[in-house]
């Protein structure tokens, strides 16, 4: 009795779970079939496979050829892993001094870092543009690189120093019985917040490519587009050429899909441990 | 930090300075590693911020700046068009959060309930990656591909969602929601996994059913995380902008059905066809919106959160 209550209860949680995911996987998957095909078998069969009458690259042909496919890649794997190491860089020394250093003021200072979670950093965007202005780093990619680090240190800090507590103070005192200075005892602690900075790197990576706002606003020009900026002007123009429009779209979902598959497990952790602090 | 004048000598002293010293070193070395972070965090996040709102008391049209108090404000909230669509927005945004507190943040605790229950082994890694792969997509993808989906040509639906006024809002949230429910899906399965296992235990030897365990036991237990996630949901949706901007560019259509703050803030202040670009008024919308957030978020917190609290073990 217990028994078949449990099966049909196993059997309810998995019906809903494939229905769910195939709700959040279906819409991806149709569109990455679709842009393998005529533009007559999108629209003949969209939901068929592609056969030997309707398969078809010339939609991908298109996308190279006018669209800007290598150099927003480029730009977007500089902005993203340029903010993402500049990321790591100052959150580590950060995070180490705030949970190492019990001066007075530790605490206001790693308070006003969390806050930064919560805070809508784009409603800064008028003083952001004139400070690039005044710089003159207005349309550039370096604009990017130091917006995205600064709104990408609170969660990293906030992450990073639940790793950095967790080191038994022993190590670091050992080390400075050895006569390491304050940055040699930190990079004997580095190994141990490994997975620290894992998380830290996946939870910053995504929001920083897939973003398009600042983008938008900071570096809108055709050599500066990022991938996201690239796929939204392109898909905007190509609207009736369904089979380069759907390989433009294939083209920016993919990576990041793949990269996350891979990654899941560092992203997921980092995730639930940032938010809930 | 001064230290304390005693009367003792010998040991006591030279231990007491040595500290002292070691107290300095301390405050040297932490400027030295936070003041990179803070650096940059102050000039590109925190003061941006904070000068929105000075900016938003100067007129700077004729090229140099002037000081008019809310000048910008009383323009806002009195000019007929600004301040139509400036309300215009305001109550589409409170739709764009109720939709995704109403579906995306039951939903996402659906989806969590369902991943901790106990009645998956092996597969709830698989579950949860794909259900979490939507959110890894930039909303410019998620736009088109809705947009395919539901486009008339391919017969799924035969009605233009996107193109009525009735159905516009609601059609976009819901794929602002499809995208993004992995978020509290992800949060609450992490609070869900830390309830004590001794706890439901205990319930379970108590005769209680997986139905009433989740409702009595599970669910006060983290109140205070959905509460959060709710609070945040309200924050990133009052924020939003890039979906409606993907789908429906910066006047966002039919007829301003589809705009919500944060494409009002963008036109304002980056101008759009038939608008001029406004960076003073663009930061008073900012601040505004600032506002807007920080009222409801700080009342959230001084009121609601500690409540939620005390059910904490």
């Amino acid at each position: 009795m217990r028994n078949n209550r449990d099966r049909a209860g196993s059997l309810v949680t998995h019906a809903l779970l494939i229905f769910f995911a195939l709700l959040a996987v279906a819409p991806i998957l149709v569109i990455v079939v679709n842009s393998l095909k005529t533009t007559p078998g999108i629209f003949g069969q969209p939901f068929a496979l592609p056969n030997a009458e309707t398969f078809s690259l010339g939609g991908y042909e298109r996308v190279f050829a006018r669209g800007q496919f290598v150099v927003n890649y480029g730009n977007s794997l500089i902005v993203t892993v340029g903010a993402t190491v500049a990321t790591l860089v100052l959150a580590t020394l950060a995070a180490f001094a705030l949970t190492e250093y019990k001066v007075r003021f530790a605490p206001l200072v790693g308070g006003f870092f969390v806050l930064g979670i919560m805070l809508p950093i784009r409603l800064g965007t008028v003083p952001i543009i004139k400070t690039m202005i005044s710089w003159q780093l207005m349309d550039t990619l370096v604009a990017l690189v130091l917006v995205y680090t600064a709104m990408s240190l609170p969660l990293a800090i906030a992450l990073l120093m639940t790793y950095f507590k967790a080191v038994p103070a022993a190590v670091k005192e050992a080390a400075r019985i050895d006569g390491a200075g304050e940055l040699r005892t930190l990079s004997i602690v580095l190994p141990m917040v490994r997975p620290g900075l894992a998380a830290v790197a996946s939870v910053t990576m995504l929001p920083i490519w897939n973003d398009l706002w600042f983008p938008l606003i900071l570096a809108p020009s055709k050599e500066n587009q990022t991938v996201t900026l690239g796929v939204q002007q392109f898909a905007g123009q190509f609207l009736n050429d369904y089979p380069a429009l759907l390989g433009a779209l294939t083209l920016g979902a993919v990576p990041l899909i793949v990269l996350f598959v891979v990654f899941s497990r560092q992203f997921i952790q980092g995730l639930s441990a940032g938010i809930g602090k | 930090m001064t230290p304390v004048p005693g009367p003792d000598n010998g040991p006591g002293t030279s231990l007491r300075s040595e500290r002292h010293v070691l107290n300095r070193a301390h405050y040297r070395y932490f400027l030295a590693f936070t003041l990179p972070a803070l650096a940059v965090y102050v000039v590109f996040a925190a003061l941006p911020l904070v000068n929105s709102i000075w900016y938003s008391l100067y007129d700077t049209d004729s090229g140099v700046a002037r000081f008019v108090g809310l000048e910008n404000y009383v323009y806002l909230f009195t000019n007929p068009t600004t301040s139509e669509r400036f309300w215009n927005a305001l109550t589409n945004n409170l739709e764009f959060f109720a939709i995704h507190l109403v579906v995306e943040v039951p939903l996402g605790l659906l989806l969590a309930a369902l991943l901790t229950s106990g009645r998956l082994r092996r597969s709830t890694g698989l579950y949860r990656t794909l259900l979490f792969i939507p959110t890894t997509l930039s909303v410019v993808i998620v736009g088109f591909v809705w947009r395919l989906i539901i486009n008339p040509l391919w017969g799924l639906i035969d009605f233009p969602l996107l193109g009525d006024e009735r159905t516009a809002l609601p059609t976009l949230s819901l794929m602002s929601v499809w995208q993004y429910v992995g978020i509290p899906m992800i949060f609450l399965y992490a609070a869900l996994l830390a309830v004590p296992g001794d706890v439901l235990e205990a319930a379970r030897v108590e005769g209680a059913g997986a139905w009433s365990t989740f409702w009595r036991v599970k669910f006060p237990l983290i109140a205070p995380q959905f509460g959060l996630i709710a609070i945040l949901t309200y924050i990133w949706t009052f924020n939003g902008f890039d979906l409606v901007f993907a789908l429906n560019g910066s006047a966002p259509g039919p007829n301003y059905s589809t705009d919500i703050l944060g494409t009002l803030f963008y036109r304002t202040f980056f101008g759009s066809s038939g608008q001029l670009s406004d960076l003073d008024l663009g930061a008073t919308v900012a601040s505004v919106i600032f506002l807007i957030i920080l009222v409801v978020t700080a009342a959230y917190f001084g009121l609601l959160h500690r409540r939620l609290r005390s059910y904490e073990l």
